[in-house]
């Protein structure tokens, strides 16, 4: 038998719904539609949660109708609607989980809701062929390097304060780089032409880290050296991803020599990041063992990697109740009852 | 290359070697350089890890924590010579246990031998930065308990850093010793108990275990 999902994301910036289908014979997964929108603000600005949310209202109907057409089925074909149910931003999280409630309610199907870190690690598990590997997610809301046990996801280390991608992100608008398609993709293209290498802060605790009081030096250092032409946004750009690169990499590292995997898996916006993907591919042949990751169709935030991980635990009994089908912003990854996996 | 060294271990960021050193056996640890780094940023780094463990060795001993003794820091070679401790580690012994009641009285000795540990370490305002029940041994056969691998310490004197250490430990025992939540908790006791100014440390980390939920 064949399950086709729905799934519609809009836990920050970008609004994406997909649809993918299940054979429960072949166990094949099929991709049928994959339709993002993304709400981008001028250089220098961040989104804000209320204007992020009016951009879904305004996009989430022809975004839906154009994922519906590009799938080529009918409504009567579809089994669940997917939803991100969390972490993420309160207001676009709630703009999005509105449209699916409704359809659950005019189409009369059931809902699911997934945890949207589930989602990323799900699909680059899918999509990458990786069976067990340690999972480094980082975006501009989290930081996480995660291992699966014993029926969860677990957590060996995070960041103590801000995510990776929010300390790029807030770099970026530092330096007036533009938000298009994203504020690391611009960091990471001007990193190309870094040549001095400039001492940051270096914090690992354990197997975790903090980004905040980086973001804080380089900012400052920012003023006072561009200014007086000590150094260039390109160099900046360049120490700023060797330095808290080279610190994901080195947590990720300890989680798998902790648990003796040689496999790792990076999912989130930043996995999309060649040089963060260079890197912990050099760690792993240093230890024998491979990197897998994926591009941005799927590192950045979509509908399919939620339709994907809902369709998941929906064909194991899984369904949310209309009255469970609120949105929540703090959802921990390690929350989630993994019942598809052994 | 060290003269009559074996290998055994092969780690994130080091390797560690058994060699005789003058009439000793010795545990050899060496970091080597890590490819993906800047240089510049790797040279600093290493240099500054060799250092940092030394003191930190060094400092936890002299307030009274069982740790290997330094022998000999080759800075050059970002090498650290020290003792061999026979032994096993607290990993290892809670992996072969059961369930089993009879294991109740020596995991509260285990609990209490721990807590005193981080105690005087704490006391001594070392930060070891990477407590996993890998890193802690009971000693052969006096069954003191060992903190060994100070890669990651350093010094300081902030609740915030020691509730971290605590929290990074509790972390690796919930993650790796299922069902460990009461052993943890009588780890916590002794440490309140042996050390007096443990209280806004405790704070931090209930703070920290609030934020979670």
């Amino acid at each position: 038998m064949r399950h086709i999902a729905i799934g519609l994301e809009g836990s920050a910036n970008k609004l994406g719904i997909g649809i993918v289908t299940h054979d429960d014979v072949t166990g094949k997964v099929e991709i049928l539609s994959n339709i993002r929108h993304t709400h981008i603000t001028p250089p220098g600005t961040g989104f804000l949660p209320r204007d992020t949310a009016a951009h879904h209202r305004e996009h989430v109907l022809p975004v839906l109708e154009n994922a519906l057409k590009e799938a080529n089925i009918t409504i009567k074909d579809i089994n669940v609607i997917c939803f991100t149910k969390g972490p993420g931003m309160g207001a676009p999280l709630a703009s999005v989980a509105i449209v699916a409630r409704t359809l659950s309610l005019l189409w009369d199907k059931p809902l699911v809701g997934v945890n949207h870190c589930i989602g990323h690690i799900e699909m680059g598990r899918e999509i990458t062929g990786a069976k067990n590997p340690v999972v480094l997610y980082v975006s501009g809301g989290n930081t996480q390097v995660i291992a699966y046990a014993e029926k969860r996801y677990r957590i060996f280390g995070e960041t103590l304060d801000i995510a990776v991608g929010n300390c790029l992100d807030r770099f970026a608008r530092v330096l007036n780089l533009s938000n298009d398609p994203s504020p690391g993709y611009s960091i990471e293209q001007a990193a190309k032409s870094g040549k001095t290498f400039i001492e940051l802060p270096y914090t690992v605790k354990g197997m975790d880290v903090s980004f905040s009081g980086i973001l804080s030096y380089i900012e400052m250092i920012a003023q006072d050296q561009l200014a007086s032409g000590e150094c260039t946004p390109e160099d900046l750009c360049f120490s700023l991803q060797e330095t808290i690169f080279a610190m994901l990499v080195e947590t990720t590292e300890r989680a798998m020599a902790h648990i003796g995997s040689n496999e790792v898996l990076i999912v989130g916006g930043v996995g999309c990041n060649l040089r963060l993907q260079e890197m912990m591919a050099q760690m792993a042949e240093q230890r024998g063992g491979k990197v897998f990751a994926t591009d941005e169709r799927f590192c950045i935030d979509n509908g399919i990697m939620i339709a994907h991980a809902g369709l998941l635990a929906f064909r194991t009994g899984f369904t949310t109740s209309l009255e469970e089908s609120f949105c929540t912003q703090r959802f921990r990854t390690d929350e989630v009852y993994v019942s598809w996996r052994d | 290359m060290i003269d009559n060294a074996v290998l055994i271990k092969q780690g994130a960021e080091a390797r560690i070697y058994i060699a005789p050193f003058l009439t000793r056996k010795a545990i050899v640890k060496e970091r080597f350089s890590k490819s993906y780094r800047h240089p510049i940023l790797d040279k600093k780094l290493t240099a500054r890890r060799v250092t940092q463990e030394a003191r930190c060795l060094h400092k936890c001993r002299r307030s009274g924590l069982d740790t290997p003794v330094v022998y000999f820091v080759d800075i050059e070679n970002n090498t650290i010579y020290m003792e061999y401790v026979e032994g096993k580690t607290v990993r290892d012994i809670l992996r072969e246990q059961s369930d089993d009641e009879s294991f109740k009285s020596k995991n509260d000795e285990m609990a209490n031998k721990i807590g005193m540990a981080l105690a005087n370490m704490h006391v001594a305002d070392v930060i070891h930065g990477d407590l996993t029940t890998s890193n802690l041994l009971s000693r052969d056969p006096t069954g003191s308990l060992v903190v060994i691998d100070f890669g990651l310490s350093y010094v300081s004197i902030l609740p915030e850093d020691k509730a971290v250490d605590l929290y990074v430990l509790e972390r690796a025992f919930m993650s790796t010793h299922p069902n460990s939540e009461t052993m943890f908790a009588s780890i916590l006791e002794t440490y309140r108990k042996k050390y007096k100014d443990s209280g806004p440390v405790i704070n931090k980390l209930e703070e920290e275990a609030e934020n979670e939920v």
